[in-house]
């Protein structure tokens, strides 16, 4: 391992240090960015851009389901097969590719943290298997706790003191990262095969979707959490269920948040932008999604664009997946988790031919370009739901391009005149804005500036992704090439990728929140209710439970005290 | 002596995890509770195999660790063909590594699935599955469906920690609250406690699943007076307890997956529940037989990409079962060189493939002799996994658990041989200069 690096020349993009295309010189010593290198391996980036290594927000890398979506898709994993080489492991997959080329491709586009958003908690276990087996990128997972009837127990009671000790329990349990929340409600009444509005009331448990949010963002908001509750809400993927979005929104206006963050993470918001009344007059409202945003500070949202083609749909959220089956008719996988959960899979093909999916493919797009502020906004693909992450490349140099997007949409079905208001916008991206809405705004929505990521201060992590464009590109497919295949990406201070290869594949680290609740009684009170329900619900004892340490061999640990 | 909780059981698929035994001087010396008769068995130990040994003139001899590694290690660096299979009684650290081996020898990895459960994958893949972990069956299946299966015998624990005779959230009553149905080809322990047993003709399943299908999507008036020896109004029953029920559960065993249409019976028993599914709520899952079986399918899945039956000559993964399966190598006679690990194929595999097998030089990793250790070249006696070693499992349902260690014993682990095993082949072929 090169211990010292100097990387020279080049233009750099950090966003979070005020620094936009200017000729800097970065240099790193053991992992870090550091001042200057005394005997270091030198890069010359001469008329390159560099950037911090990129950081994904969102995307189902590992665990139970997207397993499940492997398992199901051998045709799936034909497609970009690669054979083993001296340092990468074989290769299989596109849109549920194997654990190893997850990293080397993300790696390769000059991404070096994913967060993956849906760790069922029973299943916790599987998805650090799974990052054991990501080479290269630092991860972390997010908890499902919302639709848990621990949760649901104190959110009937209204005891948020101990729903916060419960979550703290769980986030320490499971070795996650926060709280996320998919259709909470719904997918427990999944259980009986039925659904849930925000403020439909459950028959089992009294209470609302909209108060097991509300009671989330708060308690989230007890400890110095780095990350914003991340929610998926109610009603994702029907016409016309923007409104309800936009009541969603409402629901934590008001709730203090603990650090400088938004207080509520929405994601994939490209499937709750939906207008019409049914799949005949379905139409965009991205605008009132994005005006929203640019109203208020309590929200953050990603994007879930949509990378037209072939993909796997999998989601906690059951009762969404079975709709989509009986749509296409393809397979469909389900699972329902006891007390806590459920997921449900299935194939899915984005066709410009169709309406529907044109509309969609214009809605995500929409709301990175009519969202002002791109700290707000963070580009995904909710990989693999709207199109798997190797679509970033596109859709970066769809959104530097007014003239790509004018092509595309002349290519797609035409209703994206009518329905959409894509085609009126002329705003184009810049390099500074991509590197926001990649690394930057993400390590910040995912409150992992203080740690390292996201940008190329002294004592940053020694993480930079070096692409071989110039600043001054405009060209669509340049742009796309470039960001699909760095020229460089180091992490940690080693080059792992050189002109477009994986030249070293090093184990990448889990990032864990540890939320300390301070009240030892009730604390003790809580463990009481949780042992009960282990006692008589679960499938598995209390102590086989947690997550032993052997799963997360390079962890990296942040507390988050109670907030003052 | 010394209580210790929370054991989990290395043995069925229905991997319990509240056992409590017994310790003293480094023995399990009883099993308190939560185990059954087998899972009792497996836990208290038998006879083992001592030592690693080579045969030599065509008599096993004793040997070290070191001498056993090293000379499978050179069978496998040469061999052209080579076959590494089972990885089910072991635990998800040591397939990593197998496959890991696999890799690097382009050989064939492949677990039992093959011969017991591989048709469900093989379904699975055709239209998916709609499936729950058990404590969901346990809180909510009021309707519990064993179709070729006899968890009586083979999963004892089964209905009393999962599904009919557990107590749930919302069925308090337990068994009271809930109802049996057994689908065999003949009367077992399990069909006893049945409200309906249906006594079908052996072969006869993929009819029978058509018929409730049929009943279930409104189609009563095409299904014949009997189906596979089951009259139309038992068929009727069996569809209206399914849609009267407010969550249905099928569990099916090898009876329907090794039995006449194979993964087409398990393609139209999950086309069943999902028919069920348009009345009421449904789930249908595979009773796994070892308690790792699908550890290893997890496991190659997020490595490789497929479940099982993987070849690696290509250098890539290459997965067309019917090809590249075990007992399709074995049966046209390709393999060279084949490593056993945790588990018997001299006893489960059709009889050409055992031919083959005792033809060619053969590794075996176990911690106990078998039919498969007889005509074996190298054995190498290991540590059994949930007693002597620790590591993840996945059940039936795909919850991952990690067995424990309860006691220390001088055997390798699997994870150990296989790893020492690796880095052998990996020196032997750097020396090779490839």
């Amino acid at each position: 391992m090169v211990e010292e690096l100097r990387i020279k020349n080049g233009v750099v993009y950090d966003p979070i240090n005020g620094v936009n295309g200017e000729r800097r010189e970065i240099c790193i010593r053991d992992g870090k960015i550091v001042e200057d290198v005394m005997n270091p391996k030198v890069i010359d980036a001469e008329g390159k851009v560099v950037m911090p290594g990129g950081v994904d927000v969102h995307a189902h890398i590992a665990g139970g389901k997207v397993n499940s979506g492997r398992i199901f898709r051998p045709e799936d994993e034909r497609r970009g097969r690669e054979p083993k080489t001296k340092v990468c492991r074989s290769q299989s997959g596109y849109s549920v590719p194997n654990t190893f080329t997850t990293g080397y491709r993300y790696a390769k586009m000059g991404y070096t943290f994913v967060m993956e958003p849906a760790m069922p908690p029973l299943l916790a276990r599987h998805t650090h298997e799974e990052f054991i087996d990501i080479p290269i990128l630092d991860k972390a997972a997010l908890p499902l706790i919302d639709n848990n009837w621990m949760t649901f127990d104190y959110v009937k009671s209204g005891d948020s003191e101990k729903l916060a000790a419960y979550i703290a329990w769980m986030i320490k349990a499971t070795k996650g990262y926060g709280v996320k929340l998919v259709n909470p409600g719904g997918t427990d009444a999944w259980g009986w095969a039925k659904n849930q509005g925000l403020n439909d009331e459950s028959e089992d448990w009294g209470i609302t979707p909209a108060e097991i949010i509300r009671a989330l963002a708060e308690a989230n908001e007890k400890f110095e959490m780095p990350h914003a509750i991340h929610l998926h809400q109610n009603n994702l993927g029907h016409p016309g269920n923007f409104e309800m979005t936009l009541e969603t929104y409402d629901v934590t206006e008001g709730v203090k948040a603990s650090k400088d963050r938004s207080v509520t993470h929405l994601t994939h918001q490209q499937f709750f932008s939906y207008g019409g009344t049914s799949w005949k007059d379905f139409e965009s409202q991205a605008k009132a999604i994005a005006e929203y945003v640019n109203k208020n500070e309590h929200v953050s949202i990603d994007t879930g664009t949509v990378i037209l083609g072939d993909t796997t749909t999998m989601t906690a959220d059951g009762p969404m997946e079975y709709s989509l089956y009986q749509i296409t008719g393809r397979k469909w996988t389900n699972c329902d988790v006891e007390l806590e959960t459920g997921a449900g899979i299935t194939p899915f093909l984005y066709s410009g031919k169709v309406g529907v999916h044109s509309i969609q493919w214009t809605i995500g797009l929409e709301l990175m370009l009519l969202v002002k502020d791109p700290w707000k906004v963070a580009l995904t693909t909710d990989h693999p739901n709207a199109g798997p992450f190797i679509g970033y490349p596109i859709v970066i140099s769809t959104l530097m391009s007014k003239k790509r997007r004018d092509e595309v949409l002349s290519e797609i079905h035409s209703a994206v005149y009518d329905k959409s208001e894509l085609p009126s916008i002329d705003r184009e991206y810049d390099l500074n804005e991509i590197a926001i809405i990649t690394r930057a705004g993400t390590a910040k929505i995912l409150g992992l500036q203080e740690h390292g990521k996201g940008h190329l201060g002294v004592g940053a992590d020694g993480d930079v992704a070096i692409y071989d464009i110039s600043p001054e590109e405009r060209d669509a497919g340049k742009i796309q090439r470039a960001f699909m295949n760095t020229k460089y990406t180091i992490k940690g201070g080693q080059i792992v990728v050189k002109d477009g290869e994986v030249v070293a594949a090093p184990e990448g680290r889990t990032f864990l929140v540890e939320p300390i609740f301070e009240d030892e009684e009730i604390y003790k009170e809580m463990l009481s209710d949780l042992e009960t329900k282990f006692r008589d619900y679960y499938s598995v004892t209390m102590r086989n439970y947690p997550v032993q340490d052997a799963y997360t061999p390079h962890p990296y640990v942040i507390k988050a005290p109670m907030a003052k | 002596m010394t209580v210790v909780t929370d054991v989990v059981c290395p043995l069925c698929g229905s991997v319990c995890d509240d056992i409590e035994v017994e310790v003293e001087e480094n023995k399990i010396t009883k099993v308190i509770k939560g185990a059954c008769a087998v899972g009792k068995s497996k836990l208290q130990g038998h006879e083992r195999i001592k030592s690693p040994m080579i045969r030599v003139n065509g008599v096993l001899k004793e040997c070290s660790y070191d001498e056993a590694i090293k000379k499978a290690a050179e069978l496998l660096a040469k061999a052209r063909r080579p076959l590494l299979y089972g990885w089910s009684s072991t635990v998800c650290e040591a397939d990593k590594v197998g496959i890991a081996l696999a890799e690097e020898i382009g050989g064939v990895v492949d677990n039992t699935a093959s011969v017991c459960h591989g048709p469900s994958v093989l379904a699975i893949q055709d239209v998916g599955i709609p499936c729950c972990t058990l404590g969901q069956i346990k809180n909510r299946a009021d309707l519990v469906i064993y179709w070729g299966s006899n968890p009586a015998n083979a999963h004892m624990n089964h209905m009393k920690r999962y599904s009919y005779i557990s107590k749930g959230y919302f069925l308090p009553g337990g068994k009271k609250d809930k109802k049996l149905a057994v689908v065999d080809v003949r009367e077992t322990s399990t069909s006893k406690m049945a409200e309906l047993f249906a006594q079908i003709e052996p072969g006869k399943d993929f009819l029978l699943f058509s018929a409730v299908r049929a009943v279930l999507m409104g189609y009563e008036d095409i299904v014949p007076d009997e189906v596979g020896g089951i009259p139309k109004e038992k068929i009727v029953t069996l569809a209206n307890m399914i849609k009267e029920s407010r969550f249905f559960i099928t569990f099916f065993g090898m009876g329907v997956t090794q039995s006449r249409c194979r993964q087409n019976n398990i393609v139209n028993a999950i086309q069943t529940t999902r028919a069920g599914h348009l009345h009421t709520k449904g789930a249908i899952m595979p009773m796994r037989g070892h308690y790792n079986v699908n550890g290893f399918n997890q496991v190659c899945t997020w490595e490789t990409g497929y479940p099982f039956a993987v070849d690696f000559s290509r250098g890539f993964a290459w997965y067309n079962p019917g090809e590249t399966a075990s007992t399709d190598l074995l049966g046209r006679g390709e393999c060279d060189v084949a490593l056993i690990i945790a588990s018997d194929p001299a006893s489960h595999f059709p009889a050409d493939a055992v031919k083959h097998l005792a033809r060619i030089p053969v590794i075996i990793i176990d911690p106990y002799h078998n039919p498969t250790t007889e005509f074996a070249d190298i054995v190498i006696p290991s540590a059994i996994c949930g007693i002597e070693a620790e590591g993840s499992v996945y059940r039936m349902d795909n919850v991952p658990i990690r067995v424990r260690k309860v006691v220390n014993t001088d055997y390798m682990s699997d994870e150990e041989i296989v790893e020492r095993i690796l880095e052998e082949v990996r020196a032997i072929k750097e020396k090779e200069g490839e």
